[in-house]
């Protein structure tokens, strides 16, 4: 039986797991010495508050997208696809090579180039992983996590040895031709007469991210495929024996997993630095699956919690720019978002479903 | 109306205090932390040193991410600060496309040059003080191999080696000089396990003097080689006191001093570049009660001597940054 109505457990419950999170964060900026009322305002006003705010929250949006679509794919077939670091690295690095192939007269004919440069490489890293846990049993968990480092040594050689302009002490490839910049929110919004930040780092890769949502629900909830994956994820041997292949299925959906994942490097490798710097993910493949946790794998709850980390990330970068709060402190407050929402979901749900029960009680 | 007029009054106030805050420098800190006991260690006590003896105060942030580069040099450029201070050579894409959208702004740029026309250059000629400890490792050591531990491995680091490695050829023509880096990623700069290995290894090779130049990596050089009872060579920060009659001298380079001098000219700051070297006091070695045993008279003497020799021209100390190549390996 229904123990809550559906917009309790899509709304109510991560709303209240939130509160007890800037609660407590709040009690430990006090604790501090800080004051958490201003520390919140600044939170708000730096990620909402300016066209420049903004644009740095859906950048860090845009990046929470892909990676978030990329762990809720992998979980329809309860695959726990926590590679997609490793995958968005080698998906920046196929992006990299794509841009710095030829020297590209627009924009609109390097994008498409990318996306496939950075899917492929990112589907690449995700298969063997994939291939492994199909034929050979290999844990996915363990194998995708292990990928994750291999992708990084990996990524830093090349760049070292091959990408690397000599004589440039950063690790980090030739900037891209000009023909591969893409255009940013300012550039996009300006035909339409709104002015937008012009050095915020939101560009047209977030619309790809939101069509990608829009493609993740059509496919796994109106095509055969989908059906499959939901069905290998429910109950293997059903899947078995309704005739799916489980093998095919383990390997397409990591596939569309890792491709999801390689795509991110649009916005941060091709959007935002426009060049390949060594670690560029900088844990949002982590990230992601908090956002797929928190978004219950439904795409809009999935933008929409990217959103709240993009908010997170933003609000924090101005808090240790103008409230003095150390960064390991903004890393705290995030990580109890995360502890809250995903880990300890369970804390609040039971009160809340018995409240519910009582009030239905009530009622009849 | 009195709530528009409560804003439009905290509105005015906000911008009489963002005037008020018009000559306060800020520095922004590098992906390491201000903590790391080393290179953004030493622009914090700069700054702190500073503070201390004018009173004033500083803006300053440690990064998170990449992307924050441009936003806190921008934040901080909107908001008045100046001057603004960044601690590693990472800025210089992020500063070259910023500096231009704030000419009245000064920026000062330490480990790399950015050329613009509001932007201070900080270069150290860390070649030139790794020659001196590389005259004075060739003396101490009695084995005739000394070596050289490096961080990450990027052309800077090789800078170093380079220098120490002529200073050691030059006092002692035969001598050995063994060069390892701990590796190619930024993990390097914090693997002091991998240190105190790699010091091992050279030691079986014959090494009895070993150069640290790699962060907090070389705390793992120093240990081990106090262990072991050979000597090290610390880096950066007059490290002398970390093991006590086992390193014997420091390589220091002044990121202290490029910051306290950018803050205390404030606005003021001479855009250029701006070289420190030995002549100036940005690196050198360092003497202090913890090695004084371990340096006699005639290497202080040769020492001296080659430090002069650097100053006036006499001596050319190879800067492997210039042609990316070595020619005392």
């Amino acid at each position: 039986m229904q123990k809550m109505p559906k917009w309790a457990d899509v709304a109510l419950i991560p709303l209240i797991n939130i509160l007890i999170a800037f609660t407590l964060s709040g009690l430990i900026i006090w604790a501090i010495g800080g004051d958490p009322f201003r520390a919140l305002k600044t939170m708000v006003t730096g990620s909402f508050g300016s066209t420049n705010g903004w644009g740095y929250t859906l950048y860090y949006t845009t990046n929470f997208i892909f990676t978030g679509l990329a762990v809720a794919t992998a979980y329809q077939a309860r695959l726990f696809n926590i590679g997609g670091e490793g995958q968005a690295m080698l998906g920046g690095l196929g992006v990299a090579l794509v841009a710095l192939s030829i020297d590209w007269p627009h924009w609109a004919i390097a994008l498409p180039a990318a996306a496939i440069g950075g899917a492929a490489f990112g589907a690449f890293w995700a298969v063997i992983p994939a291939y492994l846990q199909a034929k050979r049993g290999s844990h996915i968990v363990i194998t995708t996590i292990m990928f994750n480092f291999i992708a990084s040594a990996l990524v830093g050689y090349l760049l070292l040895n091959f990408l690397k302009v000599p004589g440039n002490m950063s690790t980090e490839s030739a900037g891209f031709p000009a023909g591969t910049n893409l255009p940013t929110f300012s550039d996009m919004l300006a035909p339409f007469g709104i002015t937008f930040a012009k050095n915020a780092p939101a560009n047209i890769s977030f619309l790809v991210a939101l069509a990608c949502a829009f493609g993740y629900w059509l496919l796994i909830w109106h095509t055969k495929l989908g059906y499959q994956i939901r069905a290998f994820g429910q109950s293997e041997t059903g899947a078995i024996y309704a005739g799916i292949n489980p093998v095919r299925i383990v390997v397409i959906t990591m596939v569309i997993s890792g491709a999801l994942a390689g795509m991110m490097a649009l916005n941060n490798v091709m959007g935002e630095a426009e060049r390949l710097i060594d670690n560029a993910v900088e844990g949002a493949g982590f990230i992601g699956i908090a956002v797929a946790l928190m978004g219950r794998n439904h795409p809009v709850g999935i933008v929409l919690a990217a959103l709240l980390f993009g908010f997170l990330f933003q609000g924090g970068s101005e808090l240790s720019l103008w409230e003095g709060i150390p960064r390991e402190l903004v890393v705290v407050i995030q990580g109890l978002v995360i502890l809250l929402t995903g880990a300890l979901d369970n804390m609040v749900r039971g009160p809340v479903e018995r409240l519910f029960l009582m009030l239905h009680k009530g009622e009849a | 109306m009195t709530m528009m007029r409560k804003i439009l009054g905290a509105t005015a106030a906000l911008a009489i205090s963002a005037t008020a805050v018009l000559a306060e420098p800020a520095i922004i800190f590098d992906l390491g932390g201000k903590f790391d006991k080393s290179f953004n260690e030493a622009a914090f006590s700069g700054a702190e040193r500073w503070a201390e003896e004018t009173g004033g105060s500083y803006k300053d942030v440690e990064l998170q991410s990449d992307a924050q580069r441009e936003a806190a040099l921008r934040g901080f450029a909107d908001r008045g600060y100046n001057p603004i201070v960044m601690a590693g050579f990472s800025f210089a894409t992020a500063l070259n496309t910023v500096a231009a959208d704030y000419p009245d702004t000064k920026f000062v740029l330490i480990d790399m040059v950015v050329d613009q026309p509001n932007v201070k250059s900080v270069v150290f000629a860390e070649h030139e003080g790794s020659y001196l400890v590389g005259v004075l490792a060739a003396m101490a050591s009695k084995s005739g191999t000394v070596s050289f531990i490096g961080g990450m491995d990027i052309p800077l680091i090789s800078k170093f080696a380079c220098g120490y490695a002529q200073g050691v050829k030059d006092t002692k023509g035969d001598a050995t000089v063994i060069v390892n880096m701990t590796g190619t990623t930024p993990s390097a700069w914090n693997d002091p396990v991998k240190g105190g290995e790699l010091t091992r290894a050279q030691m079986s090779q014959g090494s009895d003097v070993v150069f640290a130049a790699a962060g907090g990596t070389g705390l793992g050089v120093l240990q081990t080689a106090a262990d072991q009872g050979i000597l090290s060579i610390g880096v950066d920060s007059n490290q002398n006191y970390l093991q006590p009659g086992s390193v014997l001298t420091s390589m220091v380079k002044r990121v202290d001093n490029a910051v306290y001098e950018a803050f205390s000219a404030g606005e003021n700051v001479m855009p250029g570049f701006s070289a420190m070297g030995l002549d100036n006091d940005g690196v050198g070695y360092t003497v202090d009660e913890f090695n004084k045993s371990l340096i006699t008279d005639e290497m202080m003497a040769a020492v001296e001597d080659a430090k002069a020799k650097i100053i006036s021209g006499e001596i050319m100390v190879h800067d492997y940054m210039s042609d990316e190549s070595c020619p005392s390996f």
